[in-house]
């Protein structure tokens, strides 16, 4: 048998890890309508893991709620073993552990790119400009925008701000890297060029959690999808199994709404 | 014709109108930067994280706004100077002068944090989000990503703020400031009521001429420093 994988293969079964991210009957309401519903989920270490479902299901709720920009009404989140703190200082050192990406990218407007991805490395890890500086071209160069850097944010295609966007959150050296519809905001010619960038950090081992309906994405880089409706986790797969077979008729339903389109 | 114009000339050798609008000058100008400065502080403290913080900033902002400007000029004099026994320098005149620029600046500090936090809504949550989720604290958020934004959102309605300080700056006749333009304008018509007229235009124009380039410069650097998204 020839053990050799082509790109578009199915990554083999991986070594999991420690558990790095772990919600325990996490709830959330906002007014009346309960979002989060009970939540229990545990991503380990180097795990990629895909979250889908219909809108207002709670995905992005969810991913909001792990680096606290949402607070919870009860359950338990850790991060790496750590539970969630509240405002201050541990917080902001958690959030510098967890990256977040944004549907629609947030690069500070009024900052170059370069100093949109050393901003954090400096204040917040303490890094001197010079030593920021060149962490962050190594960065810039790995997403393929080193040739921008001296640019203003609105200067660039969505694509490449999507991509700043990332070198920004890598330079923080997360533990695990959120990610929120990164291309639905994106035109259709520019979505692969943030794919690409996020299978090969998904190939490198990088925990990562991401709300997304890209199968392509899910098939090449997931080892898990988890399927998200009215605020539950319904149905957690390998993605093959998921999208050939999925268990339950939420899921069929909705593959067959994402299949038609 | 000739005794009016030498008559008119008399007048304005006798009050040096210039030196009066020196004096507004100075009281908008440092009553300006210590508004800025408190009005920055105030807008923090509003749009902070804190409950007991945005509580006093917002008290602060709508009790001084909604106090005649008037009134805070003569308490200035009359509490604390009278009252109090406070000086703010041994001569009299610059005490009452530094009196003056103070209750200018408490006033439009209010003001020029509404200025502040109308241009922190031209900002989108995003940015904050974004500072938030590299784990950049309040203070660093606010003051690297939220206020370098709002300022530029903010040139507008803070230009408003300076011109409108401008023309309040001649209520600084409640504090005693008898040197500037109103309380000039006021002794020299008293004692020529003839050119009342006259007077009163010089003045006027005079006012014009300061103010309308205020407003012209406001509009043009709001326009190029505006953030482009
Ligand atoms: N700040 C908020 N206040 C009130 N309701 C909110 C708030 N944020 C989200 N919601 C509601 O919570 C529900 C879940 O929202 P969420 O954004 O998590 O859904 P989603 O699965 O990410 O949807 P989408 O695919 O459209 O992004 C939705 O009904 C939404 O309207
Ligand atoms: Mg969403």
């Amino acid at each position: 048998m020839d053990t050799a994988t082509t790109d578009d293969a199915p990554p083999a079964p991986r070594e999991l890890g420690e558990p790095l991210v772990e919600l325990r009957t996490v709830n959330k309401h906002f007014g009346a309508l309960h979002v989060l519903q009970n939540i229990e989920l545990t991503v380990h270490q180097g795990e990629v893991v895909v979250v889908i479902g219909p809108s207002g299901s709670g995905k992005s709720t969810l991913c909001r709620a792990i680096n606290r920009l949402e607070t919870i009404d009860d359950g338990e989140i850790t991060v790496d073993g750590i539970p969630l703190p509240e405002e201050g200082k541990a917080l902001a050192h958690l959030r510098a552990d967890v990256g977040m990406v944004f549907q629609s990218f947030n690069l500070f407007s009024h900052k170059t790119v370069l100093d949109n991805v050393t901003l954090g490395p400096r204040k917040v890890r303490g890094l001197s400009k010079s030593e920021a500086e060149s962490e962050a071209m190594t960065l810039l160069q790995r997403v393929g925008v080193d040739s921008q850097a001296h640019k203003m944010p609105a200067q660039l295609s969505g694509g490449q701000q999507q991509r700043v966007a990332i070198a920004r959150a890598l330079a923080m050296r997360p533990k695990v890297m959120l990610f929120d519809e990164p291309t639905s905001a994106l035109d259709p010619e520019m979505v692969n060029e943030v794919l690409d960038v996020m299978v090969s950090l998904a190939r490198e081992g990088m925990t990562m959690i991401v709300v997304t309906h890209e199968m392509g994405f899910a098939r090449k880089a997931a080892d898990r999808v988890v399927f998200m409706a009215d605020g539950q986790i319904v149905e957690e797969a390998e993605p093959d199994e998921f999208f050939t077979n999925p268990r339950t008729d939420r899921a069929r339903d909705f593959l067959s709404k994402i299949l038609t389109h | 014709m000739g005794d009016y114009l030498s008559g008119l000339w008399t007048v304005f050798e006798e009050y040096d109108v210039l030196a009066a609008f020196w004096v507004n000058i100075q009281l908008t100008f440092w009553a300006g930067l210590l508004a800025l400065a408190l009005g920055t502080v105030l807008a923090i403290m509003r749009i902070s994280p804190i409950a007991s913080l945005r509580f006093v900033g917002t008290a602060y902002v709508n009790i001084l706004r909604n106090t005649p400007l008037t009134i805070i000029m003569t308490f200035m004099i009359l509490a604390l100077v009278f009252q109090l026994a406070l000086q703010l320098s041994s001569n009299l005149s610059d005490s009452y002068f530094r009196f003056a620029v103070l209750g200018l600046a408490v006033y439009h500090a209010s003001f020029v944090c509404e200025a502040i936090r109308s241009g922190v809504n031209t900002v989108p949550l995003g940015q904050a989000e974004a500072a938030r989720a590299i784990g950049l604290p309040f203070m660093d958020s606010a003051r690297l990503i939220i206020l370098p934004q709002a300022f530029r959102g903010a040139i507008a309605p803070l230009g408003s703020v300076l011109i409108a300080l401008m023309k309040n700056s001649t209520v600084a006749a409640a504090a005693s400031v008898t040197t500037e333009t109103a309380s000039t304008m006021k002794v020299a018509i008293e004692f020529n009521p003839d050119y009342l007229m006259e007077i009163f235009g010089v003045f006027a124009i005079g006012w014009v001429i300061l103010v309308i380039p205020v407003g012209l410069l406001t509009t043009w650097l709001s326009e190029r420093l505006a953030v482009k998204r």
